[in-house]
């Protein structure tokens, strides 16, 4: 009895090959974003519908209550006025800065936990318990610390998303896989290496959990710190929020929230929700587009 | 490498023909009541440039033996040496990072060992046109089938340039036919290279087909029950008569090794 002859074992593998290989195409870039934006509209539509019926059903009064209609054309006048811009740019610019502090932070602080086993006793279930604390609670210290100052927001801004972004790292490098550690190690990682090539981007879908967490925390206690914190001649969205309020202007303080909302959203689809996928795609772990 | 217990100091110098040399290595997980003897007094040596294969029923310490060659666990007693001969090991899961392409998978034991990116590159190509994979270069592992992702892994585990390749199971998990193929296919591949194999296998007609020899291990504790040269042409079929009849002896050992833990 003959063994196969190599020619045929070439193609044997070849075209078993071609069987086990899954053709997947891409949808278009179109495409895939109609299929994002569509159920989003529609939901939005939904949302619209049962505003206007609401205001429509007499439940409050319409200074109290606006309605849709009056809201958005609230908000374009809004657009039309630098001074909205004014604040916008503020409260994004604080944003950025917080944001980028807390992933500093955060990151800083995982790494030490997620690989020093005292660390990870004496701070790892404090930090746990500071990603519950509600944001609020720290102003009254922050405003005695800092005043009424940029510096106060930042910090509980800060506050706010480090730990969540520092429990993110911790949990990716808790999930390592131990096979791809072994593989590692076989194939001479060491030390620093074995970090820098294994277990971080083993850690990677953790961390970016925690960094999209993080940002949810650092826009709520950023918009909670502006409602607060009112610095003088520094528009920005909170101070939009609070002084419609104080003059009970109702279309303004909606049209201020959608604006919020809006912005938290944008930033959490275009940045981080982008950047999970595509971490999860390269990954195998995306079941459906 | 040298992997030795403080307790017993080997003072015996291996023969040059030997690549991995093992005597009396015991290893006991856990302690006092609860301790579990994996491997017992076990000894053996392979050839440099053979093909071995070791084989035993659930619980006999194969896989354990290969960490311990492979310098992943310690040693409690007894000495392994494999000389100056560097390591690759193969697991039974393909073990790729999935957030790297192939090409970076292949290229990551020499990317530790600080190898030049030209010299990088080229020796990726080589390796992906040995294991028939040049097109799949940039795709990343689940994208792979289990067979192509398992030779992934032996690419990655050559690049290494090891003389000894330690392998767990590693066709255990993939269908029979996709098995056959890479029998063949690493049939040719180790003939060409003269590394040396060591090949943990719980399935006798795939220990017969690729070894020069059979190491059969008991089982509870992990002991050297016998060793089993096989004698047959290369290259083998894995339906032919005379793989057919080793395999039939050898699995009557291997089932008397089980039928003594009956009422264990």
């Amino acid at each position: 009895m003959s063994a196969t002859s190599p020619s045929r074992l070439d193609e044997d593998i070849r075209g078993l090959d071609a069987l086990e290989t899954p053709r997947l195409e891409e949808p278009s870039l179109a495409r895939r974003a109609w299929s994002m934006t569509w159920p989003m509209l529609t939901a939005f539509g939904l949302f619209v519908v049962v505003w206007q019926l609401v205001v429509w059903s007499g439940w409050k009064p319409k200074f109290v209550l606006p309605p849709p209609a009056d809201v958005f054309a609230h908000l374009g006048e809004m657009f039309s006025t630098p001074r909205f811009w004014n604040a916008v740019t503020n409260t994004i610019g604080r944003a950025a800065i917080g944001f980028a502090v807390a992933i500093l932070i955060g990151t800083a602080l995982g790494l030490v936990v997620s690989q020093s086993r005292v660390m990870r006793r004496a701070i790892g279930s404090g930090l746990s318990g500071l990603q519950s604390m509600p944001s609020i609670a720290w102003f009254p210290l922050a405003i005695l610390l800092f005043g009424l100052t940029e510096t106060a927001i930042l910090f509980v801004v800060v506050l706010g998303a480090a730990p969540s972004i520092a429990n993110g790292l911790i949990g990716g490098v808790d999930t390592t896989p131990p096979i791809l550690l072994r593989a590692g190690k076989v194939l001479g990682a060491k030390g620093w290496s074995s970090w820098r090539h294994v277990v971080l981007p083993a850690a990677m879908p953790g961390y970016v959990a925690g960094i999209k967490q993080g940002w949810a925390f650092a826009w709520r206690s950023l918009m909670a710190g502006e409602l607060l914190v009112i610095i003088a001649a520094q528009p920005s969205l909170g101070v939009f929020l609070h002084q419609a309020r104080e003059l009970a202007d109702a279309e303004e303080v909606v049209a201020t929230m959608i604006v919020i909302f809006v912005i938290g959203v944008v930033v959490d689809l275009v940045i981080f929700s982008n950047l999970e996928r595509r971490l999860r795609r390269n990954r195998g772990l995306l079941t459906t587009t | 490498m040298t992997v030795r217990a403080g307790a017993v100091a080997s003072s015996a110098i291996s023969k040059p023909v030997t690549a991995i040399s093992i005597r009396n290595v015991s290893k006991t997980y856990g302690d006092g009541r609860s301790a579990v003897t994996a491997l017992e007094e076990v000894s053996f040596e392979v050839a440099k440039g053979e093909f071995a294969c070791l084989l035993g029923a659930s619980g006999c310490g194969k896989s354990t033996l290969l960490n311990l060659i492979a310098g992943i666990y310690r040693i409690d007693q007894g000495s392994i040496d494999t000389g100056e001969n560097r390591i690759g090991l193969m697991f039974q899961e393909s073990a790729l990072f999935p957030w790297l392409t192939v090409r970076k998978n292949i290229e990551m034991a020499m990317r530790f060992q600080g190898t030049e990116k030209t010299a990088r590159i080229e020796r990726v190509d080589e390796l992906l046109a040995l294991v028939q994979l040049e097109a799949f270069g940039e795709k990343r592992p689940h994208e792979l089938s289990g067979g192509m992702q398992q030779r992934v892994s032996l690419a990655r585990a050559l690049a290494q340039d090891a003389d000894i390749l330690l392998m767990d199971e590693p066709f255990a998990a993939l269908d029979a036919m996709t098995r056959d193929i890479l029998h063949d296919e690493f049939e040719q591949i180790w003939a060409r290279s003269g590394m040396t194999v060591l090949f943990v296998t719980h399935n006798v007609r795939e220990a017969v087909r690729l070894g020069d020899r059979v190491v059969l291990l008991s089982s509870r504790p992990g002991k050297v029950a016998a060793e089993i040269p096989t004698n047959l042409e290369r290259p083998r079929n894995i339906d032919a008569p005379e793989v057919g009849r080793l395999t039939a002896e050898i699995t009557d050992r291997l089932r008397q090794e089980v039928r003594r833990h009956v009422g264990d």
